[in-house]
């Protein structure tokens, strides 16, 4: 329904075509996911497909208790499937692991180690061979990246909300995860921070070209960031209820997205699915 | 500012109380009040039927005890130096036992939900025995003093710490075991880089409590058991000789020990416990 909506954007339906082409890499198949309650079984996710290129930067949108974090935590392998598969490759997904790196909601840093220590203790984990010269560069390389280099040797506590999703985001990025999984990254941070941060993690895809997958409730920044944006129907029995391909070419500028009369169609349609079409009963 | 400052320097009638008391804050009101309590025990001391003697008294009576601490005229005569070391040194022995045995089974419960479900119920009924209960079993078991004694305080040690480390471990963030997995950090590197530090701040409530309870026992313990040395015997052996004074100087000894041992605990648990991270 959307496709027809948007036929006449020569642009959109090149980017489609582009990615159905590209070889599947990962792959969720019919995956259904059920929570064994006292009142009886509790569907939150009833047959979800959804297959993503090598590279591809995919959000995820839907209200609260749609089973959005379910859905990525059985990517990163926290949570299984109750029926259906999750593939990377063509290898089901069984266990968390290093190739599947998370960045987390609350940024789960280690509030005992510095900076350089939290992203250390990653580098070493999945680098335990590598001679450490070469892993403390990795580190500062990182940490470089995402603008930290001076509060490499801070501990969490000492650093702003914003300077520890940097970090966060460095310890993801230093063991060169095929998927990258944040689960809304940005959410606890005020407004220009998030900005800058949406702006770093732009860049560094660009240079880096993995596959991200990220859990938002901002319209705005999927639009910014995503090739494609996954729409969620609401719990229980949430699927995906439609994928918005966002045709902007890339590098991408904020400001000029924002004048393309596109964005707003494109941002309309996503807000009227939301609120209209799948608002939440609350 | 500066007049705001002065005013009040100016209007206090004692200059000299007030130097002392912007030197040291926290040290005159503790000191006032000690003074009152020592005044108001003179007092009842004083009236007539009292039965224990006043600080007056305490010190006329006991100041050969005070001033020669470190005397040896064999057996249990000895000096207060040398009873309260004894009694530490059974403490020392028997707390790093009770903490080696109590962080490591807590560690165990705290990990393995087969193991909490199975020893909980035991451990808990364990811990509610007062110390004092536990020396004729120990009597029974041991047949002797020493032996006996070191673990009356090691049984009482114990649970505080084995508690609040399992407490610290079940705590742990789900967010830093996700980390854990994802990295796949193998045993030790977890155990070392996140259980051990993410449990410490508990760790180390368990075992300032557990010092506590340790000194506690230890006194009570040396009660019962006659003829050893140690600052516990020495307030019975007082008590039999009708000595009430030296009782009560035992007493004061005691709760000085007690106080520095825990100001100690506190003290390491600064050096030690990674900062932002106290409980």
């Amino acid at each position: 329904m959307f496709k027809r909506t948007f036929a006449y954007t020569e642009t959109a339906s090149q980017t489609v075509s582009v990615a159905t082409q590209r070889e599947p890499f990962l792959v969720m198949e019919d995956v259904s996911k059920v929570y064994p309650t006292s009142k009886g079984p509790y569907t939150v996710l009833d047959g979800v497909n959804l297959t993503v290129a090598e590279g591809e930067f995919i959000c995820v949108i839907g209200h609260s208790g749609c089973g959005k974090s379910t859905l990525l935590n059985m990517v990163a392998g926290f949570n299984h499937p109750t029926s259906g598969e999750v593939r990377l490759g063509s290898k089901p997904i069984t266990k968390p692991g290093p190739d599947r790196m998370v960045v987390f909601q609350n940024y789960a840093l280690l509030p005992w180690r510095t900076a350089f220590e939290n992203v250390y203790l990653a580098v070493n984990a999945v680098h335990p061979n590598k001679p450490q010269a070469e892993k403390r560069a990795i580190v500062r390389e990182h940490l470089a990246m995402v603008g930290l280099s001076e509060a490499a040797d801070k501990k969490p506590p000492q650093l702003s909300g914003g300077m520890k999703q940097r970090v966060s985001i460095a310890r993801a990025l230093a063991i060169r995860p095929q998927v990258l999984i944040l689960d809304e990254p940005f959410g606890a941070l005020d407004a220009i921070t998030k900005e800058e941060l949406q702006e770093e993690l732009l860049k560094i895809w660009n240079d880096h070209r993995c596959t991200v997958l990220m859990i938002t409730h901002d319209i705005d920044e999927a639009l910014f960031l995503a090739d494609r944006l996954v729409m969620m129907t609401n719990g229980p029995h949430a699927k995906i209820g439609e994928v918005m391909e966002i045709p902007f070419p890339r590098p991408r500028d904020r400001a000029r997205i924002m004048e393309d009369p596109q964005y707003y169609k494109l941002r309309n349609y996503a807000l009227d699915f939301l609120y209209h079409r799948f608002a939440h009963d609350e | 500012m500066t007049t705001l400052r002065t005013r009040p320097a100016r209007s206090l009638q004692n200059p000299w109380l007030s130097r002392i008391n912007k030197q040291f804050p926290d040290i005159v009101p503790p000191i006032i009040a000690t003074a009152i309590f020592l005044v108001i025990w003179q007092l009842f001391s004083l009236t007539p039927g009292a039965t224990l003697p006043g600080p007056v008294q305490v010190v006329r009576d006991t100041w050969i005890l005070i001033f020669w601490p470190f005397f040896d005229l064999g057996g249990t005569n000895k000096g207060l130096f040398w009873q309260i070391l004894a009694s530490l040194q059974r403490v020392a022995i028997s707390y790093v036992l009770a903490a080696i045995f109590g962080i490591g089974l807590g560690i165990l419960i705290g990990t393995s939900k087969v193991m909490s479900k199975a020893l909980d119920p035991l451990f808990q009924l364990l811990r509610t025995v007062p110390p004092l209960a536990w020396v004729p079993i120990s009597l029974a078991a041991l047949r002797q003093n020493e032996p006996a004694a070191l673990f009356v305080i090691f049984i009482t040690a114990i649970w505080p710490i084995l508690i609040n480390t399992a407490v610290g471990v079940k705590q742990i963030p789900q967010d830093y075991n996700n980390v854990a997995k994802v990295l796949q950090l193998t045993r030790k590197e977890y155990f070392f880089n996140i259980l051990i530090p993410a449990a410490l701040p508990y760790i180390f409530t368990g075992l300032r409590i557990a010092i506590g309870l340790a000194w506690l026992a230890i006194i009570a313990a040396e009660i019962v058991m006659s003829g050893i040395v140690g600052i516990g015997f020495f307030i019975w052996e007082a008590y039999q000789n009708n000595n009430v004074s030296e009782v009560i100087l035992a007493l004061v000894y005691i709760g000085v020990v007690g106080l520095l041992l825990d100001k100690i605990m506190a003290w390491i648990e600064t050096l030690i416990v990674p900062q932002g991270q106290k409980s």
